[in-house]
């Protein structure tokens, strides 16, 4: 597994790649809570575009993540989910509580375009 | 056509990934769909994630776990009546308490900010049959049931 960090403002978004099981859960959880810190992040995107293999350690991630920036009132969005994906994550509700978008750039415009709507009001 | 393979491996975290990819290419002959392949391998690795998390899970943090004989998981694939693909998997660890609890959606004994408690939803959804033995301080077996959609050989 591997995972490829970019930050568009003061979103994070955490492009995975390969297999997400019980052994990687643990790095990427840790890689990720400390790259928000490091770049500041508010927000995040799990880019599962590039995941070939995920059980339902991807729904500890995806809850665990949404849980604790919950806290510190950011937002969490799931991007290219396979089929397959989709229906593991959607075993758990995950979607009832996250939002998934096709792709990253959809997902950047439903955090980014919530923000803009703030600074008009 | 009665096929069968039986592997004994290390409870860890590391050999979760070998178990799935191995039981992935037991059924390869079969020329099995991605779909199919995909349940199982997803199937094998809640499973087998749940020995070394849960089952094993209290004996990992102690420091004789290395220095002793190491715990192991023994996976076992049958293939029956052409299409019948059996998966046991089973390790010797502490067991679980209550199995229709366990069993239960989001369920879980472990840190709940990480833990999703799905690993059984997942195997009862991606297999036909799942049956979970278990007693406390003996050991979990698991043993799962799928009819691959092939033609069958008798």
């Amino acid at each position: 597994m591997e995972v490829v960090f970019k930050v568009r403002g003061d979103i994070l978004i955490a492009c995975i790649k390969g297999e997400l099981d019980h052994h990687n859960a643990a790095p990427l959880r840790k890689g990720i809570d400390r790259s928000m810190k490091v770049f500041e992040c508010r927000d995040l995107i799990l880019d599962l575009t590039e995941v070939d293999f995920m059980d339902s350690s991807g729904i500890g991630i995806a809850l665990g993540r949404y849980k604790k920036l919950s806290k510190s009132g950011g937002r969490i969005c799931i991007a290219g989910c396979s089929t397959y994906i989709e229906k593991v994550l959607d075993m758990a509700g995950v979607f009832s509580i996250i939002p998934k978008e096709a792709d990253v750039q959809s997902a950047l415009c439903l955090l980014g375009g919530e923000e803009q709507l703030h600074m008009e009001v | 056509m009665e096929n069968v393979l039986k592997m004994e491996f290390s409870a860890l975290a590391e050999n979760e990934a070998f178990a799935r990819a191995a039981a992935a290419a037991f059924v390869m002959p079969l020329d099995p769909t991605v779909e199919e392949v995909t349940e199982i391998k997803t199937a094998v690795s809640e499973a087998v994630s749940n020995c070394v998390i849960h089952g094993y899970g209290e004996l990992c943090g102690d420091e004789s776990f290395a220095k002793n004989e190491a715990p192991t998981i023994v996976m076992e694939c049958a293939l029956e009546k052409g299409n019948r693909l059996t998966i046991t998997i089973e390790d010797k660890g502490v067991g679980i308490d209550d199995v229709d609890q366990a069993m239960e959606p989001l369920f879980t004994t472990g840190d709940e900010e990480e833990r999703s408690g799905m690993g059984f939803t997942v195997m009862q959804s991606f297999m036909d049959r799942l049956k979970v033995r278990s007693s406390k301080g003996e050991g979990t077996t698991v043993i799962m049931t799928k009819y691959l959609d092939v033609p069958g050989e008798y």
